[in-house]
């Protein structure tokens, strides 16, 4: 194992840097996974991300908290109401001078609307009702609209993306932009584009968030993996997003 | 209790082989897994599944703890009659979850 690794390290080390992948050459995860678990994903009764999506529909229409209101009784049907929401997030959130992702949204939404206890991080019912309303995107183009307030920390998003870190030492941009479509171990490498999330990882055996995701990479690069929530997490969801913009949003995405 | 996806054909000629898709939440905890206390979490998962045709069982499965989360489970019968086809999944805790879809044959 030890060898792969640092033969693998060995390859990447000696690859020219290469800038961002080309809006033509962009590629969703999906293009990357096995006829099998693209199947799984394209059939939406065989999805198992579809079970978190149809948590989520109930919990949307819940009365929940002090105000005993549901996120229906305000934002109405949310096939209208919540469509093309989850591909213009992280957004910009003016009271907190940050961006916000959709899980901290909806659970500020709940703590200011709905007068709820916010839900656990990467708890099923957080996860459900972010897969329910990112599902209501399904199918449409990646868009971030471009707001002078968000420059700083999508500039710290791309910072972080091309820092080496962890004692691995590699970035995450070595492997998705200078690497994509070559094999770490029996692994293709992905462009790693956020196309499908709240995703459903095999390995996971659960639907999870993207910084569960990000995390997990970080752990690969034997680097110290942010905080759940953590500005720098943010950030690089939010560098994430504009680096995959134009590509389709595909909630529950299916990933091996 | 658990979510259940299943998707079968509403219309069907007779003697038509239709192919049957069911998904269902659960966890399947293995009871090899221990918590960071090192006490093994209990295993729990559904270990049986029965579907019947007008009530003729028509397929039955038994489920093991090497078996993932969210077990989905396709299979293939022959459309007799107009009626109704039942789903059942049973868990460690005995707990029975049914599920009743009609189908129309023609």
């Amino acid at each position: 194992m030890n060898v792969l690794v640092l033969a693998a390290t060995a390859a990447i080390a000696t690859a020219a840097a290469a800038a961002e992948i080309s809006p033509e050459d962009r590629r969703s995860g999906y293009d990357f996974a096995g006829a099998e678990t693209r199947a799984m994903q394209d059939d939406d009764t065989a999805n198992p991300g579809m079970l978190g999506v149809l948590q989520g529909e109930t919990l949307w229409a819940a009365k929940a908290g002090a105000a005993d209101k549901s996120c229906a009784d305000c934002h109405g049907d949310a096939r209208a109401s919540m469509k093309g929401v989850a591909a213009r997030y992280p957004t910009f959130e003016p009271i907190l001078g940050r961006p916000l992702d959709l899980e901290a949204r909806i659970n500020r939404c709940r703590g200011e609307h709905q007068g709820a206890a916010p839900f656990a991080g990467e708890s099923a019912d957080l996860l459900a009702l972010t897969a329910f309303v990112a599902y209501q995107s399904r199918g449409l183009p990646i868009a971030l609209p471009e707001k002078p307030e968000l420059q700083p920390f999508l500039d710290l998003g791309g910072e972080l993306f091309h820092r080496r870190q962890g004692q691995l030492n590699l970035s995450c941009s070595q492997c998705h932009d200078d690497n994509w479509g070559k094999r770490l171990a029996g692994a293709v490498i992905p462009q790693g584009h956020p196309t499908g999330y709240p995703v459903y990882r095999l390995e996971w055996q659960s639907l999870g968030s993207l910084q569960r995701r990000l995390r997990n990479c970080m752990i690969g690069v034997r680097a110290e993996p942010y905080e759940y929530g953590a500005p720098e997490a943010v950030a690089l969801e939010l560098y994430l997003m504009v680096r995959a913009r134009g590509l389709l949003i595909e909630t529950p995405g299916v990933r091996p | 209790m658990a979510r259940v996806l299943i998707n079968l054909p509403a219309q069907a000629k007779r003697g038509e082989i239709i192919e049957i898709k069911t998904l269902i939440a659960h966890p399947m905890e293995t009871g090899y897994r221990l918590g960071r206390t090192g006490v093994v979490f209990p295993r729990d998962i559904i270990n049986g599944f029965v579907c019947t045709y007008n009530g003729e069982q028509v397929f039955r499965a038994e489920l093991f703890p090497a078996i993932a989360a969210n077990p989905f489970i396709a299979f293939f019968t022959v459309a007799t009659e107009s009626g109704e086809i039942a789903f059942s999944w049973t868990d460690d805790r005995g707990e029975t979850q049914t599920e009743v879809r009609q189908i129309t044959v023609e």
